[in-house]
């Protein structure tokens, strides 16, 4: 049984992507990894769980070789 | 700056076994007298069992190794007899320190509760700690130490070791039932026997120095990340007894060890440290480091010990301590199976405990020297988060780690007997007991692990029913008081309740109401005899 929860909870998806979107603006490449590693660590403590972040790091990593192996997948879509 | 000058010279002595026309056969001999092998040379000797103990040098010298010496290693030397010359030698310390910059991120306190005879730490030179051993062993007429007797050979076989050994006179054979190999992280013996040691290599280079001044620094364990007078790196700096400061400076990867070891290069960082100029440099050497382990300790009668067995990186103070922890947990058990009490294959339980004690400390000083020396821009910044967070949130004050500092294990071991009743306190099933001030019968103060000493041990609390029965018993408001209640709150004492304690004063079993044959199959499960007929 997978402790990850993978099904959409926000109750509207696109607020919460832009919010990721609007913290970055602006930053440069080095301060945008600054920002995403405190992130990071501020919401797997929140997660507190290490099995789902186990798991949210093999679902990570999944979506990175798929994004490496069809780099242009997302590109015929607009 | 290497080349180690000699603090203690001993000397090479002829030994009869030389002279004899076949080897000499011994119950145990001991390779290595450093720390490890002192000590379980030391606790054999203590134990009845006579020990030859060899080693290739004749000296000790001068030289940065260990120096921190956590509480559970002080409490095996207490048993061993030299704890209270490395107490008044030692700096106690408890306290510790982490700083960003120049601001401090937070303090930690390692021992925050009274009542228990040994501090947190000591720091330590390793030589003076050697040498205290050294003086132990020579008390004791059952310990022989051979110095520059090399070991060049081992052949191995089923009852027992024959070891070639050179020394200054020429060659001769020991026979030997057990071999203990503590000769340290490049073990000539591990190489004989072609075990592998395998493990994880770690690229950045420190730089430790030793420095000699009056400083009004505390007691305590400094250590700073990016600290001001050394941009980008880490820092630790450490009281030691003598006016000693030990000053631990990551340098990187592509530090140029012979370069970075000259004074003219050493001087003006340590100046930029401590602002001032009014120090001399007692040591300085630069190191990279290992974290790994033989798979396996116990390879028929040769058992490996200490950095022999493995090795981890210096933060957390988990080389001396663990080896020493290994001495201990090997002693009795040797003692047993060389008594006829016990069946070899209770060794066996010294490969699992303290195989899982090596991966334990190889896990933290792992995890640690990933934080300390980060390797990659992003692994930086994850540090750099975590450091930054840390003002602002608990969480990740708790992520920062400059050195978990050495715990002993709680063992999970068939040795012990599952608890079948709750408990709370502090006194933990497998874990080494919580010490506690008590008094003696006849009232004199003495504390609990001392009057435990190294022999499997009964604590009774009593409920009006006879005391329960077993080699050694001690029952609570006769042969020890409990003057604070500290005993009592510590173990969850309550009438009738009953500990069985190791000869390495691990907690075995426990009841709040025990029968005889619980007990006696507890203590038989002690000693590897569990299932075995009475």
């Amino acid at each position: 049984m997978s402790a990850l929860v993978t099904e959409s909870r926000f109750p509207d998806p696109d607020r919460a992507y832009r919010a990721l979107i609007e913290a970055h603006r602006g930053l440069s490449d080095e301060q945008s990894a600054a920002l995403n590693s405190s992130l990071v660590l501020i919401l797997a403590n929140h997660i507190g769980d290490q099995a789902v972040l186990q798991e949210a790091l093999a679902l990570a990593k999944l979506s990175l070789e798929q994004t490496r192996s069809t780099p242009k997948s997302s590109s015929g879509r607009h | 700056m290497n080349t180690r000058k000699t603090l203690y010279q001993f000397g090479y002595r002829r030994s009869a076994d030389q002279d004899r026309p076949s080897p000499a056969r011994h119950p145990v001999i001991v390779v290595g007298a450093g720390p490890v092998g002192l000590c379980t040379a030391i606790d054999l000797a203590q134990r009845g069992v006579p020990v030859v103990l060899l080693d290739d040098a004749d000296r000790i010298g001068e030289g940065s190794r260990g120096i921190c010496y956590a509480k559970r290693t002080l409490e095996i030397l207490d048993r061993l007899g030299v704890a209270a010359s490395c107490l008044e030698k030692g700096v106690t310390w408890k306290l510790g320190k982490v700083f960003q910059r120049e601001e401090q991120l937070y303090a930690f306190d390692l021992l925050p509760e009274d009542g228990h005879k040994m501090p947190a730490f000591i720091n330590l030179q390793q030589y003076y700690l050697e040498h205290a051993l050294v003086a132990r062993a020579a008390e004791l007429p059952n310990l022989d130490i051979r110095w520059r007797n090399k070991v060049s050979g081992l052949k191995p076989r089923n009852d027992g070791v024959t070891l070639s050994i050179e020394t200054p006179e020429g060659s001769y054979d020991l026979d030997a039932d057990w071999v203990v190999a503590a000769d340290g992280a490049r073990s000539a013996l591990r190489g004989m026997l072609g075990l592998d040691f395998k493990g994880e290599v770690f690229e950045d280079r420190f730089l430790i120095a030793d420095v000699k001044m009056k400083g009004d620094f505390p007691p305590e364990r400094w250590f700073w990340f990016d600290p001001p007078f050394h941009d980008g790196r880490s820092a630790l700096l450490h009281k030691q007894p003598d006016d000693v400061w030990r000053i631990d400076l990551q340098l990187g990867p592509d530090a140029d060890a012979k370069a970075e070891q000259a004074p003219d290069r050493v001087i003006p960082r340590i100046r930029q440290m401590l602002g001032h100029d009014a120090f001399t440099l007692e040591w300085v050497s630069v190191y990279t480091f290992q974290c790994r382990r033989l798979e396996r300790f116990v390879h028929g009668r040769v058992v490996f010990a200490g950095d022999a067995a493995h090795q981890v990186s210096p933060f957390g103070a988990r080389g001396a301590n663990s080896g020493i922890q290994d001495a201990e947990n090997l002693a009795w058990k040797l003692a047993l199976v060389i008594g006829g009490e016990a069946p070899e294959s209770l060794l066996d339980t010294y490969d699992v405990e303290r195989s899982a004690a090596a991966d334990e400390n190889i896990g933290h000083s792992t995890r640690s020297t990933d934080f300390i020396a980060p390797r990659s821009a992003q692994e930086l910044r994850f540090r750099d988060a975590t450091l930054a967070l840390a003002r602002h949130a608990d969480f990740a004050k708790r992520m920062v780690n400059s050195g978990r500092l050495s715990m002993p294990s709680t063992y999970e071991t068939s040795l012990s007997t599952p608890d079948e009743d709750e408990w709370s306190g502090s006194a933990r099933l497998g874990a080494p007991l919580p010490d506690a001030p008590m008094h003696s019968g006849n009232g004199e103060p003495i504390w609990l692990l001392e009057a435990l000493g190294g022999e499997e041990t009964l604590i009774h609390v009593p409920n009006g029913s006879p005391p329960p029965c077993g080699k050694r018993v001690l029952v609570i408001g006769q042969d020890l008081i409990d003057p604070e209640g500290l005993f009592a709150r510590r173990f969850d004492a309550t009438p009738g309740s009953t500990y069985l304690v190791r000869p390495d004063q691990h907690l075995a079993a426990r009841w709040r109401h025990a029968t005889p044959e619980s007990i006696a199959r507890a203590s038989r499960r002690i000693k590897g005899l569990d299932g075995e007929p009475a």
